[in-house]
């Protein structure tokens, strides 16, 4: 049942507040003074949370953080499927992240696209003793040889190669100029750097700049002749195929896109961007960078959108139409007219199961904010949020747009925390990702992974919309959840009594 | 549009739809892409002896390695401990691999925290980290023993556990009896079998050899337990329990050492158990006096069984034993060591899988097997399929030693089946596809990874390894012992049987074979 139809604004705040006092209480008082900070009641009006952000965790305790280089390689560069991404140290990271993110590709794998293999240099001790530098060498000379048909390569590197004191950018470049001009990007994302896998993305925006935009013309740049429709989708990493379930939007608009990042996308069109007309920026966190960079040097525009839920597309449609001509505002209208009649009938069919239904999120990226939105036009309510890896401008965003006055704001929220705040919420669904998903099960509480949407997805556009609302309502109204408690102990011990 | 709120089509369906395919087409202009006739040449090439040879050459590059690294198997192994948070040093991120990596194939919760090192502590080191965070997971978590282990970046930059922990404790982190064992697993020595090895083996170290000088070292007073290390192992939740039934059947008294089959396997009944179960840390100390310890992996305790063994036990070693000659002697050791008799009811089990492999030989007899994997799991597989009558062909061991490589090859000269097989320690799944496609096999074993390689190669994939992601439930079935042979059998059956089934089926060509009876 919602809480805000037995409560009242106030008592749900002072009940927050009490649960913020209760999980303080177990932590020595150092720690205890340093989370507080990171643990608020969303007021009305206010311009951001209120809480404390991108700072680092905490040690000893159950962050579900992150490192840089899940940053670079697991969320920016890992979907560029025709380049080579190499793992660079041992063996571990690359493993850990093989395949787990659900990146859509289409291609040849292993052929001219590589996205779900895992290159590695499987650092040994003698690696870690001598140094890395003439192993990669090596290691470039064979992709070379039996991946011929790669455009690229990345070298990721894990926490040793900082450590160690390798030169990646000079082998990168004199294995660059050895090729023939060959794309070669090294990035620094080790796993120490910085507090969450946030700074990596920073990174690998960066690698971007240097290592793409200001590389000089090869002769492999795309040749397409511009046209005033020309946009590019940044921040969207296709996952169960996210990207494309919002392309297809853009472009019965009338916009064409000409690079997708990184979700399906490739070199050509990381390559081509600066001629985009405006730059369209689904995960403001992890690329704001590189379309303030475009901004600035390329005089492209950008501008964010959220396509989860038939109320934040239309909205996002008009907004990304509003930098073009009527033709294009036109065509938005077109497309909210058209998918009206699914976003009517998925409605009609889930909202009555759904309504009243209350969420807690905490996610990484756009998530905690974008997908309230969704929630809402199912009739859900979002009770509570949080970000892995946000920034105060992130909490900023969702303040002044998403969340409700009273929500419980939670960053970079650990295992004891969390489990604490569903234990008394009693939410009707937690969003969360694979590390949270049995521990709330287990409880009892219906868990959809909002990071990979577990098998399923898209979620984005208006297809997207449809399947989210399905799997909401599977998860929620799975028989499962009724027989949780065993019968013999469900019964009250006095029923059982009075019939002895 | 394809999509309807009646019948909801998600990513199996929907992209398949022409919308979406002319969508697809028209991306491609922006893609630069190859062209397609190139993209076949080379495709076609990498399935050749020429490619083999290149491929088999590489010396610097590992494309789709089979295996993990030490940490993970560290907090594998901690996790069997009654009450116990596995804490690893380093840089947070790893742990929250491990975490992911361990949830997706039980399907469980995954417990583990990092001191969360940033760059201050690569600099200054991660005593600081240490000690703040040994306080607050005591804390919060309320463990009964916090199991210390490294990531590669505390290693390189040379951080002593040993120093830390004491350092830590003389701070007030924990008390000063509150068991703190460690181990230091570099990620860039060995894999997640020797990060199992080096935890279990602090562990026990810290409670027998006196817990970091702050006690006496155990005095062993030999009784008759036995001991059993089951090892790094997907399947540790089935595994462990058949070999406790086994155990009580014969009436010997034993510990089960790093017992995580619990705590893998958690009822879903309204409440979050963060610890269940585990070898209780009274009987890991006991442990010391037991008469012997039965390793079920040797390539996952050969630093910890030389250990037992310089405490004057009887050490054994098994290779994952699979089917009924492993089982035998794993049984005749157990009745050996113990002095119990084998009882009846183990004899009828091993005449039920005898019966059951007579039954079904004749599908296997002859088939060639590619098979891919951790050492013991590998060489325990090929055991049962020289026994089957099958033919293994290419067993490939990532963190196979050469010692592995030696002991396969006498295994395979024992049987004229295991004749024309070659073992490949140290080699990893982009060569496994160079042999597939230029020797091939009738079947493939090994984990979920293999899918590529069923996808590219034709090889069906049976699936038994770690990590199993895309299959569900797997590990709760035992596949040691007479039960979990029969187990084993039966998945490699029902592959065939699908597959005789798939070849047949086409209707007015090749269904006469489409049998009733197989």
């Amino acid at each position: 049942m919602s809480l805000a139809t037995t409560q009242s604004i106030a008592e749900i705040r002072a009940r927050n507040k009490e649960l913020i006092e209760e999980v303080l209480k177990v932590y020595p008082e150092k720690t205890a003074k340093r989370r507080a900070k990171h643990l608020n009641v969303h007021q009305a009006g206010k311009s951001d949370c209120g809480v404390k952000s991108n700072i680092k965790s905490i040690p000893g305790v159950m962050t579900i953080r992150g490192c840089a280089y899940a940053g670079s390689k697991g969320v920016v560069w890992g979907p560029i499927k025709d380049m080579v991404h190499i793992s660079h140290g041992p063996v571990g990271c690359g493993q850990y992240s093989w395949g787990s993110r659900r990146n859509y590709y289409v291609g040849t794998t292993g052929i001219d696209s590589f996205v779900t293999l895992q290159f590695t240099s499987d650092f040994q001790e003698k690696d870690i003793v001598f140094g890395g530098d003439k192993k990669l060498v090596k290691i470039l000379d064979e992709i070379q040889e039996l991946f011929p048909l790669n455009n690229g390569i990345t070298i990721q590197s894990e926490c040793p190669i900082g450590l160690i004191g390798d030169d990646i950018e000079a082998v990168s470049r004199a294995k660059s100029k050895e090729y023939g001009g060959k794309t070669i990007v090294p990035v620094r994302c080790e796993g120490f750097r910085g507090v969450s896998q946030s700074l990596g993305h920073h990174i690998a925006n960066d690698a971007v700049r240097d290592w793409i935009f200001d590389k000089p013309e090869s002769d492999g740049k795309p040749t397409f002749e511009p046209t005033p429709y020309d946009v590019a989708i940044i921040g969207d990493y296709n996952i169960g195929g996210d990207a494309w379930s919002s392309r297809i939007l853009l472009e019965e608009m009338g916009l064409r896109v000409i690079a997708q990042w990184s979700g399906d996308g490739s070199l050509a069109e990381l390559e081509a961007t600066p001629k985009a007309k405006l730059n369209i920026l689904h995960c403001y966190r992890s690329m704001n960078y590189i379309s303030r960079h475009m901004e600035e040097k390329f005089g492209i525009p950008w501008c964010e959108y959220n396509f989860f839920g038939p109320s934040k597309i239309a909205e996002s449609l008009r907004k990304i139409a509003g930098y073009f001509d009527d033709k294009i505002k036109e065509g938005a209208e077109r497309v909210i007219e058209k998918y009206q009649p699914l976003v009517n009938a998925v409605i009609a069919k889930y909202r009555p199961r759904l309504e009243g239904k209350t969420v807690m999120l905490y996610v990484g990226g756009l998530r905690p904010r974008h997908v309230i939105g969704a929630y809402e036009d199912l009739g859900m309510e979002v009770i509570g949020t949080g970000y892995e890896f946000g920034h105060n401008d992130d909490y900023q965003r969702t303040a002044q747009h998403y969340v409700k006055d009273s929500t419980l704001i939670y960053d970079d929220v650990n295992g004891y925390e969390f489990e604490h705040f569903v234990e008394k919420l009693q939410p009707d669904l937690v969003g969360s990702g694979i590390k949270e998903k049995y521990v709330f099960q287990k409880m009892g509480v219906p868990f959809r992974q909002m990071h990979s949407w577990d098998y399923s997805g898209p979620y984005h556009g208006y297809d997207g919309f449809a399947i989210f609302a399905r799997d909401m309502d599977m998860a929620i109204n799975s028989p499962v959840w009724k027989k949780t408690k065993a019968p013999w102990k469900e019964a009250s011990r006095a029923k059982l009594l009075a019939a002895e | 549009m394809a999509q309807s709120a009646e019948h909801v089509l998600d990513h199996l369906e929907l992209f398949r739809g022409p919308e979406y395919q002319q969508m697809l087409a028209k991306k491609k202009i922006f893609e630069n892409p190859r062209d397609p006739a190139e993209v076949e040449r080379i495709k076609e090439w990498t399935k050749t002896a020429e490619y083999r040879e290149k491929n088999f050459a590489r010396e610097a590059l590992a494309v789709n390695p089979a295996k993990a690294c030490q940490p993970l198997g560290a907090v594998f192994a901690s996790v069997g401990f009654e009450g116990t948070l596995p804490f690893v040093h380093g840089s947070q991120g790893c742990v929250a691999y491990y975490r992911s990596h361990l949830s997706r194939h039980f399907k469980e919760p995954s417990s583990c925290v990092s001191s969360s090192m940033t760059e201050d502590a690569a600099v200054f080191g991660g005593l600081n980290n240490m000690t703040d965070g040994l306080a607050n997971s005591y804390n919060m978590y309320k463990p009964k023993m916090i199991a210390v282990s490294t990531t590669c970046m505390a290693e390189v930059i040379g951080d002593d556990l040993n120093a830390f922990i004491k350092t830590s404790k003389e701070k007030g982190s924990v008390p000063a009896d509150f068991d703190v064992p460690f181990a230091h697993t570099p990620a860039f020595v060995g894999s997640h079998v020797t990060g199992y090895d080096n935890a279990l083996k602090g562990i026990l170290e810290h409670f027998w050899d006196g817990k970091a000088g702050t006690a006496p070292k155990l005095e062993r007073k030999q009784n008759g337990a036995i001991n059993i290390i089951g090892g790094f192992d997907g399947y540790t939740v089935g595994n462990l329990r058949e070999i406790k039934r086994i155990l009580a059947l014969m009436g010997i008294q034993h510990t089960i050492l790093a017992d995580n089959s619990e705590v893998f396997d958690t009822p879903t009944d309204g409440e979050f158990r963060m610890y269940d179960g585990g070898t209780t840390l009274e009987d890991a100390a006991n442990a010391v006096h037991a008469k012997a310890t039965i390793s079920m992996q040797q390539w996952c305790t050969e630093k910890t069984l030389p250990f037992v063994a310089e405490h004057g036990q009887d050490v054994v070693s098994f290779n994952y034993p699979v089917g009924i000659s492993a089982t035998d002697d794993f049984i005749v050791a157990l009745s050996r060591i113990s002095g119990k008799e084998i009882p009846e009811q183990l004899a009828r089990e091993r005449g039920r899988l005898v019966d059951a492999i007579a039954d079904s030989s004749a599908h296997i007899h002859g088939k060639k097997f590619a098979i891919y994997g951790d050492p013991d799991l590998c060489y325990g597989l090929t055991a049962f399929l020289l026994e089957l009558g099958a033919e293994p062909t290419h067993v490939l061991s990532t963190n196979g030693s050469k010692a592995w490589h030696e002991k396969m090859q006498v295994l395979l000269a024992s049987s004229p089946f295991g004749q024309g097989c070659q073992a490949y320690p140290g080699r990893d799944l982009w060569h496994m596809r160079s042999l597939l496609f230029t020797e091939p096999v009738d079947f493939l074993i090994g984990n979920t990874y293999g899918k590529y390689l069923e996808r590219d190669t034709g090889t069906p994939l049976i699936r038994i390894g770690f990590p199993v992601f895309d299959r569900h439930h797997h590990h709760r079935s035992p596949l040691w012992g007479y039960q979990g042979g029969l187990n084993v059998l039966v998945k490699i059956l029902d592959k065939i049987f699908d597959e005789m089934d798939k070849k047949t089926n086409v209707l007015g060509k090749t269904d006469y074979s489409f049998d009733i009876i197989r």
